[in-house]
């Protein structure tokens, strides 16, 4: 017998990529202290989710923090009292007798979200006369309404994939995840190949198929315009060794590749903030209704943006006396551009050089 | 060759795909001094295989030719000799994406065993670091599967039981990140599942033909506690893909000429030039039925 003895889960670190998740809903956001976070109708911040294990249902509490949810058994009556139709049932809007102002006055009291559903129940005149399908269905939207329970689960293709196709899938060609996993299987993706890949979908595919191999073998992936595009590939939180084997090359390039003119005189234009890349990427504007109606402007890719840029852009001090300095800081910057740019070209050789081999698994 | 790892070329002891089309492929066992009769001709192993590289050509003797692949688990699904009912590519990878299969992954199975579809591309998702433990109640058809996965090189990575699952449960514990059931009776192995997985996040998915099943599955699931219950049926569309050239309607000129003769003339008066046709490629599926095969539950243990 194979013990695993206690092996518990991963634990939510700062500067993360988790995914928040309330029933089917899911967005990503980086895990960063005193950043407010807007999900499903909700503010908080994450702080206190910092060092739970990734699975764990938290509450929002009044003051936007997270607390863990504590399991409460629910009471269990052998008898429902329940009706059979709904014939003598009149939809006057008179049945709750509870007012808009005696639930704001429980919650202001503190009372939990469980309690408030109970007591929505006990004022209901009409709740005993419906059918017991018609209770659960009651019970399952005032549930949804006031108790508010999120879980933060780590990301993985299958949460990625799915979250993308409900939240933005013009972002993603409209890749609706299953057809991900047939193309993941059938394409045999798996530790140790030797892949091409070519996606606009935000680097979703590629994350994909990064998590199959599992950071063994290698990845060339091949983009269009000036450089390839990793936001969600950021979400799926590898190690760093995953990146080790993992290069680009430009198909701007590939034709004179395979025409044996490649040089890398040119190299593509590379544009100083990867954001304008995202918004260029699909052009499609239909994601900007989507059917979970969210009045927040974020998006997924925002926050993931933003994990990337986790370097705010340099502050001079500018010192109208100090010239002297001024130059010698411009001297550094065009030295530092010109070693980024061997950089590349180094680089792009390389990946030319796999190309060339011509041995690539699929 | 392995079934886990490409090879360039064929040698002796090999499992090699014969590819004639595309409805129309075997799996053959490369051995020295073997020959394999196909409608084209013989094939001898020993010249014609062995030390070629796969994906070559390979011509018969009454002078028609094959293709040879390198195995993939999805060739092997497609023409394994069935045992039992096997599951096909569609289904496993819908199953291998929400159990979040990868390398290094701990997986029990039971129930598939027995022809081993779903064991190969399970073994190939979770190579070279992860194990899967296999449940098989039939005790030939354990030893049948022991057998293939030694012929196949993938002994260090599977280890198959001949158990009742229902009753002895996998022979791990706590140590799972997913399980896997196409049994009858899923919801009496929803406990010795529950016991494998490890504690927080493992997945669980169970397969069943029929409706009833899944509902007593669920119920199930959810007085053991699992969270995340949901249940899917994938079946895949095949679309026959042509390029179609369509011809703009004749809409008629306008009316520049005085007087109605035009339309009568019976088109005779003035030559104008037929209307452009445009291509473009189009599709249209191509069977109208698709096979149920059956439900995947699939859930989370919380």
């Amino acid at each position: 017998t194979m013990e695993g003895g206690s092996r518990p889960g991963p634990r939510i670190c700062e500067g993360d990529c988790a995914v928040l998740k309330r029933d089917d809903v899911f967005k990503a956001v980086p895990v960063l202290r005193r950043r407010k976070i807007i999900f499903e109708k909700q503010w908080f911040y994450l702080d206190n989710a910092i060092g739970h294990i990734y699975g764990t249902t938290f509450e929002v509490t009044s003051g936007g923090n997270l607390q863990p949810k504590k399991e409460v058994e629910e009471a269990t009556t052998d008898t429902k009292e329940a009706g059979t139709d709904n014939r003598n049932i009149v939809d006057d809007g008179k049945s709750q007798k509870l007012t808009h102002d005696d639930i704001k006055a429980l919650k202001d009291k503190g009372i939990t979200g469980q309690e408030i559903v109970q007591q929505l129940i006990e004022n209901s005149t009409t709740f005993r006369d419906k059918t017991e399908f018609a209770q659960d269905k009651y019970i399952k939207k005032k549930k949804k309404k006031y108790e508010a329970v999120i879980t933060i689960v780590k990301p993985s293709t299958r949460i990625l994939s799915t979250m993308y196709y409900a939240r933005e899938p013009g972002k993603i060609n409209h890749l609706r995840y299953d057809t991900l996993a047939q193309m993941l299987t059938l394409g045999n993706i798996r530790a140790g190949n030797k892949m091409i890949v070519m996606e606009t979908c935000a680097g979703l595919v590629l994350g994909a198929v990064m998590e199959r191999m599992g950071g063994y073998g290698s990845i060339i992936q091949m983009y269009p315009g000036g450089g390839p595009v990793r936001a969600a590939t950021s979400c799926f939180g590898f190690p760093k060794h995953f990146f080790d084997n993992l290069h680009e090359f430009p198909l701007s390039k590939v034709g004179s590749l395979l025409s044996g003119t490649f040089s890398t005189e040119t190299l593509p234009s590379e544009p100083e903030d990867s954001t304008l890349l995202e918004e260029e990427s699909n052009g499609l504007t239909d994601e900007k209704q989507t059917s979970l109606q969210e009045t927040e402007q974020e998006s997924t890719t925002e926050a993931a943006m933003e994990i990337n840029q986790t370097e705010e852009p340099e502050t001079m001090d500018i010192n109208a006396e100090d010239i002297e300095f001024k130059e010698q800081k411009e001297k550094e910057n065009v030295r530092e551009k010109q070693r980024k740019q061997w950089e590349r070209r180094k680089k792009l050789i390389e990946t030319a050089a796999l190309l060339g081999e011509k041995n690539a698994d699929g | 060759m392995s079934f886990v790892e490409y090879g360039d070329t064929i040698k002796d002891g090999d499992t090699a795909i014969v590819f004639l089309g595309h409805e129309s492929m075997f799996p053959v066992k490369v051995q020295h001094g073997t020959v394999t009769q196909t409608k084209y001709g013989v094939i001898r192993h020993s010249t014609d295989l062995i030390g070629k590289k796969y994906g070559s050509k390979v011509t018969c003797s009454k002078g028609g030719w094959v293709f040879i692949l390198h195995p993939t688990p999805e060739l092997w699904t497609m023409n394994l000799p069935h045992r039992t009912q096997i599951l096909y590519s569609t289904d496993i990878s819908i199953i291998t994406m929400m159990l979040e299969l990868k390398p290094g992954s701990i997986v029990c199975e039971s129930g598939s065993t027995g022809s081993g579809s779903l064991s190969h591309a399970l073994v190939r998702t979770v190579a070279p670091t992860g194990h899967l433990y296999t449940v098989e109640f039939h005790q030939q058809r354990a030893e049948k599967a022991r057998e293939e996965f030694r012929d196949h090189g993938l002994e260090q990575l599977v280890t198959v039981t001949n158990q009742d699952v229902c009753r002895a449960g996998f022979g791990v514990s706590g140590a799972a990140d997913a399980v896997f059931l196409d049994i009858p009776c899923p919801w009496e192995a929803i406990g010795h599942a529950k016991a494998a997985l490890k504690e927080e996040g493992g997945r669980i998915c169970s397969f069943s033909p029929c409706i009833e099943q899944v509902q007593r599955t669920c119920l199930a699931l959810e007085e053991f506690g699992f969270t995340e219950i949901n249940t899917l049926e994938i079946l895949l569309r095949v679309y026959n893909v042509r390029t179609i050239s369509l011809q703009m309607p004749d809409l008629g000129r306008a009316a520049e000429d005085h007087g109605s003769s035009d339309l009568w003339d019976g088109g005779s008066a003035g030559a104008h030039l037929q209307p452009a046709a445009v291509q473009f490629k189009s599709s249209v599926p191509l069977r109208e039925m698709v096979g149920h095969t059956g439900y995947l539950t699939f859930a989370t243990k919380s």
